[in-house]
């Protein structure tokens, strides 16, 4: 192997989701030096929207209006859950540090104090959930005063359908009227792909079109809905010029993945991490690393072959379940892909998933993962840390289900603050390496 | 309502049958519990047998199949790849069971013609390095829905009637006679009744049931079969194992897929009816052997069907061959009623010439058979269950308003429009289920996750759904998927999966009830 000059670094991020990107703001926040890496292809589905914690029992489909009253009964019916390990101060730190830094970096997020919110999806349910983007909130406002709006979908955009929504929404939001934008002007003729109309209509001209083409349905209406297609990087911007050409507010909702919100999410977390100098290795993988019982992880990093080193004392694994690419299944088992940890699941396939998709239960191999100890280490067959300075944060950790108790980008945040802390923590404690 | 010939089941027995009273000029009016081939006439493996395969355990299903299949190859070959096929068999396989091959099969006038080791390879590249033997048959692909479906809709063409999602409750009967068969809507439970003159059970596996609506004991057993769909098509042709008759040793080609199996598992009751992660592990596994790639391919989905086996002992006269079982129900005190049961999709036009034999002789209508000469008549609305035919379709026409609700399988919105316009001539019921049967939608390797949101939206924006019919219509569609999903999901099925429930559970909430709407 040739000898590369390896980049060295006090925290290496593995895992450009949710809680990868969060721990990295967290770490360059507290001043260590921070490498990040990951391919972005997971957060592009992501709706943006901040769960905080919203359905407990699952298997009563009990939802919650109170995401903290969720969480201490969650904690108390299942002490195993992470949130177990997370007093209520720092889940709340957690989520203002972010916040507070995607408000800076112009995605500024929106919600009620302590409670959590309904947002109208693209099927026309309810959605429980904690934040929302504020290109989102008059359209949580609206519903929750039941005020007639305008939803629109536009011609060419699939999977949205104005009609179903309110169809769907009638008995809660009988309020809601429909039209069918045409816009061929603003995003070409045939299919019209959510991302490149919301490009488009960062442009004043497509912003003028638009709201041209919604000026003769707002009589009667206090508000209008659009799929989230209200621009990329300057979506409040653009939000607000078309409200004021309006009159009147506007809200997003967002599209069937791969859409404008993940995307979103993802254009914000790069601009702003390479901002606070945290070394990005985006669209890279680590493709192999080693555990030295003592000195630095070797992290071989690059897209198919290594194409560089990192050297870090300390790392964090945020590298998320199969979809993320942290979890992996054979035809028996489910592994962790980079270091082999050990992977808390259900003894054998056969008890992975239940008979119906639906099952209020969820699927026992969501609750698979990798179990921490109290400082977010990963722990060996024996209950032990692996390693005295490896974490792990986010949907890789055992004892949730996130899609079902819709915990995912709270349970992500909050445990990569908390994995920075140990992080942190530990960075004072650690011996110099003996040269 | 009244027609000649009440027809229960819509398998490709009860559509064969309509056709061939329709074409002898008798009416009839076939209904359907669910939808067409809900049972094993849409669960097969899409095996057109030459024949081969019953060469020494069946010679007279074997000569059935010879010329039932060469008949379906000529008068339906729309509906047909003639492939070929191979019966190898590897290291380890009976040797005397393979030296007898070639001589069972000239006995029942099957060719089977031996080739070398390294030809078959060479044909089929997939095959075992541990092959020992291997000979040519003429075994060919079938697509059950398509066969199916055109048999209906000529029938309907011709003058007969369809009502799907209608099932036979009872027969009011009137001393050796049923002059009224009573039906219930499934989708609105209106009950109707219908009075026929004669009236046929084809209804599969279910026989016993509609039976015992006249008092009258079928004795049956059901066997079970699982498959399992490959991502790619691996092979050319029809691979089958040179064995006596086991599990998990055909490998059939499904247009763009390749589909293994079968199993075979006695059942006592048929309430669910689903492939198990045992199956597919047995299949993958034994498979494999014979065709390696089966052990590392990735797979898209499986399913199951049953087998009913209607137990009639040599002698009594009910058993017309041992491939199928015509049964006149004088013997049991109703004098216009019969039974058409088990045989193969390969033997379904025998079947349905046997039992309209039977009725008419009973009409006293002396118009003869034409199936056996009459080709297939083909319908636009019914081809969109072959893979590849809607893209070839849609690139041909680069109309870029014509939107491809299903990405994976490309199905444009026009292929859409078509299969619902043959729905509405089948008298079927409009939905994600209906839609996905009559072609690809939900078959490629999202299954469904994401087509089945776009057809929901595509399907209120037109008026065919509320919004509340479309969700239940997209949680029904996503639970039917489902159950063929489970036994495959690890590696690249498992991550999409995932991708499903985050979009499905995480962000749409379908798992909670819709009074949290
Ligand atoms: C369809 C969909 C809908 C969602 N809806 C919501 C919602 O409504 N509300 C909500 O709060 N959250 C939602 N989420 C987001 C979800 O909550 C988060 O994705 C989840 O919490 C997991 O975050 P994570 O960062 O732990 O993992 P992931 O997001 O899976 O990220 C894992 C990361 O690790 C990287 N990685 C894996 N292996 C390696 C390696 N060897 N080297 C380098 N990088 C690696 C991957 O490339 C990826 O970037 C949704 C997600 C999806 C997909
Ligand atoms: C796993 C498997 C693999 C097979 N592979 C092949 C193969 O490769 N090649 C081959 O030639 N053959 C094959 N077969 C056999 C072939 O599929 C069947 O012989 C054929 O499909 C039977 O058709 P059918 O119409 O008689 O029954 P079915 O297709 O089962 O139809 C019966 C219908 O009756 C309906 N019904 C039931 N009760 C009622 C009621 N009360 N009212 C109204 N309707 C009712 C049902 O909903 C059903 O649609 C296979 C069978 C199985 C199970």
């Amino acid at each position: 192997m040739t000898a590369r000059e390896p980049i060295h670094c006090d925290l290496c991020i593995v895992g450009t989701g949710m809680a990868g990107m969060s721990a990295a703001l967290f770490a360059a926040n507290r001043g260590l030096r921070t490498a990040l890496v990951g391919r972005t292809g997971e957060i592009i589905f992501a709706t943006s929207l901040i769960d905080l914690m919203g359905v407990h029992p699952v298997e009563s489909g009990t939802v919650w209006a109170d995401p903290w009253a969720a969480i201490a009964a969650l904690v108390r019916d299942q002490p195993r859950h992470p949130y177990a390990l997370l007093p209520s101060e720092a889940i709340r730190s957690a989520i203002d540090e972010l916040l507070d830094f995607l408000e800076a970096n112009e995605m500024p997020f929106r919600g009620h104090p302590d409670r959590n919110v309904a947002v109208l999806t693209a099927l026309g349910t309810a959605k429980t959930t904690y934040r929302v983007p504020l290109t989102f909130w008059a359209g949580v406002e609206a519903r929750e005063r039941k005020r007639p709006c305008l939803l629109a979908d536009v011609q060419g955009l699939k999977g949205f359908s104005a009609r179903q929504i309110a169809s769907a929404a009638s008995t809660s939001w009988p309020g809601l009227r429909t039209t069918r934008l045409v816009l061929p002007r603003v995003a070409g003729s045939g299919e019209v792909f959510a991302e490149r109309l919301a490009r488009a209509l960062e442009l004043d001209t497509h912003r003028r079109l638009l709201a041209e083409a919604l000026a003769p349905h707002l009589a009667g209406v206090e508000a209008v809905g659009l799929p989230a297609i209200l621009g990329i990087s300057r979506s409040v911007a653009v939000l607000r010029d078309v409200e004021q050409r309006l009159g009147m507010p506007l809200f997003e909702i967002p599209t069937m993945p791969p859409g404008t919100t993940g995307l979103r999410l993802k254009e914000t977390f790069e601009r702003g991490l390479g901002a606070k100098g945290v070394t990005l290795f985006l669209e890279n993988r680590v493709l192999a690393a080693s555990m030295p019982s003592s000195g630095d992880f070797v992290l071989e990093v690059g897209r198919i072959e290594p194409e560089l080193t990192i050297r870090a004392p300390m790392v964090i694994l945020a590298t998320g379940r199969f979809m993320g690419g942290g979890l992996k299944a054979d035809r028996q088992v489910v592994r962790e892909t980079l270091f082999d940890l050990p992977v808390h699941q259900p003894a054998g396939r056969a008890h992975w998933h239940r008979e119906e998709f639906l099952d209020p239960r969820g699927h026992p191999v969501n609750r698979a993962g990798v179990c921490i100890d109290a400082s977010f280490r990963p722990l060996d067959a024996a209950g032990r840390p692996v390693h005295a300075r490896l974490f792990a944060a986010g949907s890789i950790l055992a004892h949730q289900d996130w899609m079902r108790m819709k915990c995912g980008s709270g349970l992500a945040i909050a445990s990569a603050w908390a994995a920075v802390g140990q992080a942190v923590g530990r960075l004072g404690r650690r011996k110099p390496p003996s040269s | 309502m009244e027609t000649q010939v009440v027809i229960i089941g819509g398998g490709i027995t009860g559509v064969g049958l309509a056709r061939d009273l329709a074409l002898r000029g008798v009416s009839s009016l076939l209904v359907e519990a669910k939808d067409l081939c809900a049972g094993a006439s849409g669960a097969n493996h899409g095996l057109l047998h030459s024949g081969a395969r019953y060469v020494r355990s069946d010679p007279a299903a074997a000569v059935e199949c010879r010329d039932e299949g060469a008949l379906i190859k000529t008068l339906a070959s729309h509906c047909v790849e003639d492939t070929g096929g191979l019966f190898v068999a590897v290291e380890g396989d009976d040797e005397s069971h393979i030296a007898d091959f070639p001589g069972l099969c000239a006995r029942c006038g099957i060719e089977a013609r031996e080739i070398s080791v390294a030809d078959a390879r060479s044909l089929e590249p997939v095959l075992s390095e541990r092959l020992i033997a291997a000979f040519q048959v003429p075994d060919a692909a079938v697509d059950p829905f398509h066969l199916a479906f055109d048999n209906l809709s000529e029938a309907l063409q011709l003058g007969a009637n369809a009502m799907l999602h209608t099932r036979v409750t009872g027969f009011d009967c009137d001393g050796r006679h049923i002059h009224r068969v009573r039906l219930r809507n499934e989708l609105t439970g209106e009950e109707t009744a219908v009075a026929a003159a004669q009236v046929v059970n084809a209804a599969g596996a279910w026989a016993r049931e509609v039976a015992a609506l006249a008092r009258i004991r079928l004795e049956m057993s059901y066997s079970k079969g699982s498959l399992l769909i490959t991502d790619q098509r691996l092979a050319r042709r029809v691979i089958n194992r040179l064995r006596p008759a086991s599990d998990a040793d055909i490998l059939v080609p499904g247009g763009t897929v390749s589909i293994v199996g079968t199993t075979s598992i006695q059942l006592d009751r048929l309430d669910r009816i689903v492939p198990t992660i045992e199956e597919s592990e047995a299949i993958l596994q034994a498979a494999a052997v014979m065709v390696p790639a089966l052990a590392t391919t990735r797979y898209i989905r499986s399913y199951a069907g049953v087998r009913p086996l209607v137990a009639s002992s040599p002698g009594d006269g009910r058993s017309l061959s041992r491939g199928f079982a015509l049964i006149d129900h004088s013997a049991d005190g109703i004098d216009n009623f019969l039974s058409i049961v088990g045989g193969k999709l390969t033997t379904y036009r025998l079947m349905a010439e046997k039992a309209a034999d039977l009725v008419c002789h009973r009409l006293g209508v002396e118009a003869p058979g034409l199936t056996r000469t009459k080709p297939l008549s083909s319908f636009a609305a019914n081809q969109w269950t072959q893979a590849g035919l809607s893209p070839r379709r849609w690139m041909q026409a680069g109309d870029p308003e014509d939107l491809l609700l299903c990405e994976c399988e490309m199905v444009p919105a026009s292929a859409v429009e078509a299969v619902i316009a043959g729905i509405r001539q089948q008298g079927g019921s409009v939905g994600l289920n209906s839609i996905g049967r009559r072609s690809r939608i939900g078959k490629g390797s999202c299954q469904g996750a994401f087509c089945g949101v776009r057809l929901c939206a595509y399907l209120c924006d037109r008026g065919e759904r509320t919004g509340r019919q479309g969700l239940e219509d997209l949680r029904s569609f996503l639970t039917a998927r489902w159950r063929g999903m489970r036994p495959i999901l690890w590696d690249t099925a498992l991550l999409q999966e995932e991708l499903q429930e985050a979009l499905h559970c995480g962000y749409f909430g379908l798992e909670l009830s819709d009074r949290q709407l």
